[in-house]
């Protein structure tokens, strides 16, 4: 049992009760920031892994700011405590056992995955930011351009989705 | 060092409690959330695999997903808005116009 | 040979005829379409004669056979439309011509005040294009395209009166009975194809000639086809048991029995035979299934005859009887004989008919001879042409119908199977031949006038109707000298003409030369005999004792009453046949198969098509949550089908 292992088994621990409370929670406000908790927990297992620029990044966009998008949106819409409503009948009785079977299927084919892969030793951090700063502007540029194009309609679409209607 | 296979592990158990989150919650909002909940596993099971074959592809590729994230939370949560300007509900029930 | 080259003048004539007739001559003054139709027919016979005259003096006599262009190519099958030339068809075409040419100048002056002038016409000559088609095909298959022709022109004419609800009855009924004939008629043709490779005449005959005689009593190949062959000509020529229609085919106008029900159309059975003679010579069951239902036939209608009161009705059933002594003389080996006897029959029958539409027209349409009587002295040329078809068919000697018959029954005497039975039974119909023919005479022309002078003016017909009848009668007489057998002080020349085509039917049964003629001097003698007998009979009965005859229907009421109503042969068929065919195509074709499978299993896929989408509809609920457990499921699928070489071992389902 190495330091490491005893901090994953931490951070994952983290990670799973922010997730269930994400699903138990009653309160919109309450699962969102039991999100940001497994934000912050993940960011925590990217900084064990050695992607330190990744785990940064986690924080400053997803934590900082998607989350706190979601909350102002909750805050703007005064989203109250969910009403138990049940018109679906199909996710009424199917929704659990099928939700089982896909973990299920998820869980067979991780164990039945090569073990090659399962225990491959890590040489350390290999996360170099300039590394990854010249794949992103080489290799990657042309999706990187793609991107501030889709970053450009998305904000395209919010303001116009967002718009006070005309009286 | 921690195996790899910890991690996928953790991945899909994030993965799946996204899924159950995503079928059982009747809160827009919170299906949304639980979305970002499963891009974040998967972006877990990316970071491991760059890191257990040694190859940065796989951050670069979450740095773009986080970047896609963000983009279809800023235009979801824009329909969001609408839908609860229009419904007066931010129940997902509630929204089923398109009932045959 | 500029018209044996071109011999399909001959058919083409009459076509023409009744595309304009039927084309133009609605409008047309009666004199227009007699130019048309008249002119058709005697331009026809008149080539007929040239083209005779031409086999006879310029070929001497060889077949003519000539292709004129191909109809059917089907793999090795060729059925062409060609026509042939030998001394059965002269014969053959000559009759239908000439006799036709006959009835249709009496026609004009018959159907005069009739509706649907040109129609008439028009079919009558539709007829005479498919008769020459029939007669001068050079196959099977062209053959029977005249075969199923002349028998839509029956039709057409049986019901010509169509208002009328019981001519358009006859009409399907003849089509009908032709029909269950033809089936017959049509197996045939495919087994000999199937044996043969070919339908063409000289091909079919050149190579059946070397194959081995069947036994008696032995259905081989041949002797199948020629008794499926046969049984188109039983319903072509009303014998057993498709004898049905004929009778009820008097519905149609009087010409039109003359044409069709007397000299030709009914005649084809027996030119078929005759043509086919080679293979029937080869299956000596056929031939003496032909014979026995022939001569059955004959007695059967004769005995119908006897008691029937309808003028036209009695000469039906005299015309089923002749038709059933041919078929016996086809069938004893004698086919020239049976031939003869076709050619003295168109004349002297034709004659009868036209004779008794005469009479009917003098009468103003009374057809019934218990309302006639005494008219001898009124009409007269009409009585004394009928008197001479009368004399002809009851085998008077010297007339028509003397030497024919004589010629059958003699070959019928001389058959080694059962000959003495059938020779018995065919005597015997003469003598009732003679009996109902003299009969018909002493009632209508002679006795009392039973009849009211104030509503019927009796008058004699017109010259058009009458000339044909003279022409006719003439024949009756002169028709026979033909074949004169030797030792009468002729030449037989009739047999030897036709022996090229029919083979000779000299007694084979081993009887010396002067014992032949010894023995047909008798039986002729026994036959003149016979004939008197009749005549005086139906002297006695009708002339000298007038109220015997009712006396005795009165004793022998059963028997009467049967004969009256022709052995309940039409109840028996629709009983036993027509009835069960109609509740199986009500309650099983209609009911079961159309309504229910049918229509079902369309309606059903409509209905299934709906209830399908019936049910996927309920995908469509607008729900998000159903939604969003399709996307799971949807997941699972894409999974399980990406990793299935991983997932399956777990699940237990593949083998590694």
């Amino acid at each position: 049992m190495t330091a490491a292992v005893i901090i994953f088994f931490v951070l994952a621990a983290i990670a799973v009760l922010g997730a269930l409370s994400l699903i138990f929670q009653k309160h919109p406000i309450h699962s969102a920031l039991s999100l940001i908790v497994v934000m912050v927990a993940l960011a925590g297992l990217y900084l064990l892994m050695g992607a330190e620029f990744v785990a940064a990044v986690q924080i400053i966009v997803y934590g900082g700011a998607i989350m706190v998008l979601f909350v102002f949106v909750i805050m703007l819409l005064n989203a109250e405590a969910e009403e138990r409503t049940d018109f679906s009948k199909l996710a009424k009785f199917a929704g659990l056992p099928l939700t089982l079977a896909l973990l299920g299927a998820l869980a067979a084919v991780m164990i039945r995955a090569r073990p090659g892969v399962a225990n491959a030793a890590h040489p350390g951090s290999l996360a170099d930011t300039r590394a990854l700063s010249t794949m992103l502007f080489t290799n990657f540029v042309y999706p990187f351009e793609l991107t501030s194009f889709l970053i450009l309609v998305a904000i395209l679409g919010a303001i116009v989705l967002a718009q006070r209607e005309p009286k | 060092m921690v195996p790899t296979s910890y991690y996928l592990i953790l991945s899909a158990i994030l993965f799946g409690l996204g899924v159950v989150a995503f079928v059982f919650r009747r809160n827009i909002i919170t299906i949304f959330m639980s979305i970002e909940l499963m891009l974040n596993a998967v972006n877990l099971a990316f970071v491991a695999f760059s890191q257990a074959l040694n190859k940065l592809d796989g951050q670069v590729f979450v740095l773009f997903v986080i970047v896609v994230a963000a983009a279809e939370a800023a235009v979801g949560l824009g329909i969001i808005i609408l839908i609860a300007r229009n419904r007066r509900s931010l129940n997902v029930e509630r929204v089923d116009l398109l009932k045959l | 040979m500029p018209i044996l080259e071109h011999l399909w003048i001959i058919p083409l004539l009459p076509l023409l005829g009744c595309a304009i007739n039927g084309l133009f001559g609605e409008k047309w003054p009666h004199k227009a379409v007699n130019w048309v139709a008249l002119g058709a027919t005697g331009l026809s016979f008149a080539f007929a004669l040239e083209a005779v005259r031409e086999f006879i003096f310029v070929r001497h006599e060889q077949l003519f056979h000539k292709e004129f262009f191909d109809w059917i190519v089907a793999g090795s099958f060729r059925g062409g439309f060609d026509l042939q030339m030998d001394q059965l068809t002269v014969v053959m075409v000559l009759v239908v011509t000439g006799v036709g040419f006959l009835i249709h100048i009496y026609s004009t002056g018959y159907m005069a005040h009739e509706g649907g002038y040109y129609r008439f016409f028009s079919y009558m000559n539709l007829f005479m294009f498919f008769m020459l088609i029939l007669v001068l095909a050079a196959n099977y298959v062209l053959l029977f395209v005249g075969w199923e022709g002349v028998g839509l022109c029956s039709y057409l004419l049986i019901g010509f009166y169509f208002l009328r609800k019981s001519a358009s009855d006859a009409g399907k009924k003849a089509f009908i009975a032709n029909r269950i004939g033809d089936f017959g008629f049509m197996l045939g043709m495919f087994l000999l194809f199937r044996t043969f490779g070919t339908l063409d005449f000289v091909q079919v005959f050149s190579k059946a000639g070397p194959l081995p005689h069947e036994a008696m009593g032995q259905v081989g190949t041949l002797t199948a086809a020629c008794l499926l062959i046969f049984m188109g000509a039983c319903g072509k020529s009303a014998q057993l048991p498709l004898y049905v229609w004929l009778p009820d085919a008097m519905e149609g106008p009087t010409p039109v029995s003359a044409l069709i029900h007397a000299a030709t159309m009914v005649t084809a059975g027996v030119y078929v035979v005759a043509r086919s003679h080679v293979l029937f010579i080869h299956a000596p069951t056929a031939m003496f299934v032909v014979a026995v239902i022939g001569c059955a036939t004959a007695f059967f209608a004769a005995t119908i005859g006897l008691v029937q009161t309808d003028i036209k009705r009695v000469l039906a059933y005299s015309t089923v009887s002749q038709l059933g002594y041919m078929f016996l003389g086809c069938g004893v080996g004698a086919f020239s004989a049976g031939i003869f006897h076709l050619m003295t029959h168109a004349f002297f029958k034709a004659l009868l008919f036209l004779a008794a539409g005469s009479v009917i027209h003098a009468m103003g349409g009374e057809q019934d001879m218990r309302h006639m009587g005494g008219l001898a002295g009124k009409i007269k040329i009409t009585y004394l042409t009928m008197l001479s078809a009368t004399l002809a068919i009851s085998g008077a000697p010297l007339f028509a119908g003397f030497f024919s018959k004589d010629a059958i029954l003699f070959h019928s005497y001389l058959s080694p199977e059962h000959g003495g039975i059938l020779y018995g039974v065919g005597l015997f119909t003469a003598l009732l031949t003679a009996f109902y023919m003299f009969r018909l005479m002493f009632l209508t022309f002679h006795g009392k006038q039973r009849y009211d002078e104030h509503h019927v003016h009796v008058h004699e017909s017109p010259w058009n109707m009458l000339g044909p009848l003279v022409i006719l009668g003439i024949l009756s007489f002169i028709g026979g000298w033909f074949a004169l057998p030797e030792f009468w002080g002729g030449t037989d020349s009739f047999a030897n003409f036709l022996a090229p085509a029919l083979g000779s039917s000299e007694a084979a049964s081993g009887v010396s030369e002067a014992a032949a003629h010894s023995l047909q001097m008798t039986l002729a003698g026994v036959a003149v005999f016979t004939a008197l007998l009749g005549f005086l009979v139906a002297f006695w009965l009708y002339i000298r004792q007038p109220g015997k005859p009712e006396e005795l229907a009165k004793s022998l009421k059963g028997a009467y009453t049967t004969l009256l109503n022709k052995y309940y042969v039409d109840e028996l068929y629709a009983a036993v046949v027509v009835k069960p065919l109609l509740w199986i195509s009500t309650n099983v074709l209609w009911k079961v198969v159309d309504v229910g499978v049918i229509d079902g299993t369309v309606n059903g896929i409509a209905d299934g098509a709906r209830s399908i989408g019936d049910a996927v509809r309920h995908t469509q609920s607008g729900n998000t949550r159903s939604y969003a457990v399709w996307v799971v499921i949807g997941a699972l699928i894409v999974l399980a089908i990406i990793f299935w070489p991983v997932i399956g071992p777990a699940m237990g389902m593949v083998p590694r």
